[in-house]
């Protein structure tokens, strides 16, 4: 018994290093969203190319979709906007934008030179769907399923890798299930 | 002379100027409401730069969760419709005060649960020391009697 507990220390340290080295290598900036499982909440904005037209949630259901929220100041949405716009392109991927905290000028330019790939725009200029949505900094991007309902938020850059380790299985997850 | 001074003085009151902080200026009807929103403001943490709370950061997403706080207060919200509201948009993360539930008890019991632990090995090891002296002190009746043999022998053996 006395020679058992003086492995006590060593088994303390072993599992202390355990518990610690999963920590490293996870991004403390990535949170979790408070909204998964609930619906996009409801809103009213204007149409990025339409400023007559009005868009609510109902633009994000009927199919599973990307939300994907991007401004023209925002320097990793210049980055993941060439990757967007191959999903959108060559794999049918339904991505609707929210433009977060931007003005229209700037947002057209920015299409203009790296290219369109949303089926359709929000234009929220005061970020009040972004608030609402809990976002903190772009580029985020949510998977929506048909109903609308919000399934998984990605913060950062959608590249390759995320796109096929995280965002796919869950677009898959999302069809199957509605 | 007195336009160079006049000068030098605007130049420091401009200093001054661009060192304030721009802050949106919030208008409160008491003072006990003014408190209740610094108070808030300063237990919320901002999602965007992780260890500031939205009162010390500078981060537009602080502005517009200040602006939220405050108008849900005009709009007579208590302390916990407003933390709950933040903390429906941003998740928990926002509090820097965690919920007492399941998932954050043990959080809240180690201080306790560490201070027992620890009061309860010392008692442990006093007690164990304290019987061991016991033990040592009490001489078989044999061995004393070896140890006043010894002492006589010693005391008669001749000195030099």
């Amino acid at each position: 018994m006395k020679r058992l507990l003086l492995f006590l220390p060593l088994v303390i340290a072993v599992s202390l290093g355990i518990f610690l080295a999963a920590g490293i290598g996870k991004d403390p900036t990535k949170l979790e969203s408070a909204r998964i499982g609930k619906p996009v909440p409801a809103f009213s904005l204007e149409s990025l190319n339409n400023s007559t037209q009005l868009l609510n949630e109902t633009v994000l259901k009927g199919e599973v979709a990307l939300l994907n929220v991007w401004a023209e100041w925002c320097p990793s949405c210049w980055d993941e906007h060439e990757y967007l716009m191959r999903l959108s392109k060559e794999k049918g991927v339904r991505i609707v934008g929210l433009n977060y905290k931007d003005q229209r000028e700037t947002a057209f330019s920015f299409l203009d030179r790296l290219g369109n790939p949303y089926d359709e725009i929000i234009f929220d200029p005061k970020g009040s769907l972004g608030f609402d949505l809990g976002v903190y900094g772009a580029p985020e991007t949510f998977v929506i399923d048909a109903d609308g309902i919000v399934r998984y938020r990605h913060v950062g850059v959608v590249n390759q890798r995320v796109w096929e380790e995280v965002l796919q299985p869950v677009i898959q997850k999302a069809k199957g299930n509605s | 002379m007195r336009y160079i001074q006049g000068a030098l003085l605007l130049l420091i009151l401009c200093a001054f100027g661009a060192q304030a902080e721009v802050r949106e200026v919030y208008d409160f009807e008491t003072r006990a409401e003014e408190q209740r929103y610094q108070n808030l403001i300063a237990e919320l943490r901002c999602p965007k730069c992780q260890n500031q709370n939205i009162a010390d950061s500078n981060a537009p997403i602080s502005k517009d969760m200040r602006d939220q706080v405050y108008r849900l207060m005009k709009n007579g919200a208590t302390n916990d419709e407003i933390v709950g509201d933040l903390v429906g948009r941003f998740g928990e993360f926002v509090q820097y005060k965690p919920p007492v539930d399941r998932r954050t008890i043990l959080l809240w019991a180690f201080p306790a649960i560490a201070v027992i632990g620890g009061v309860l090995i010392v008692i442990g090891v006093a007690v164990r020391s304290g019987r061991r002296d016991q033990d040592e002190s009490a001489l078989s009746p044999e061995e004393q009697a070896r140890v006043r043999k010894m002492l006589a022998e010693k005391d008669q053996s001749p000195r030099d």
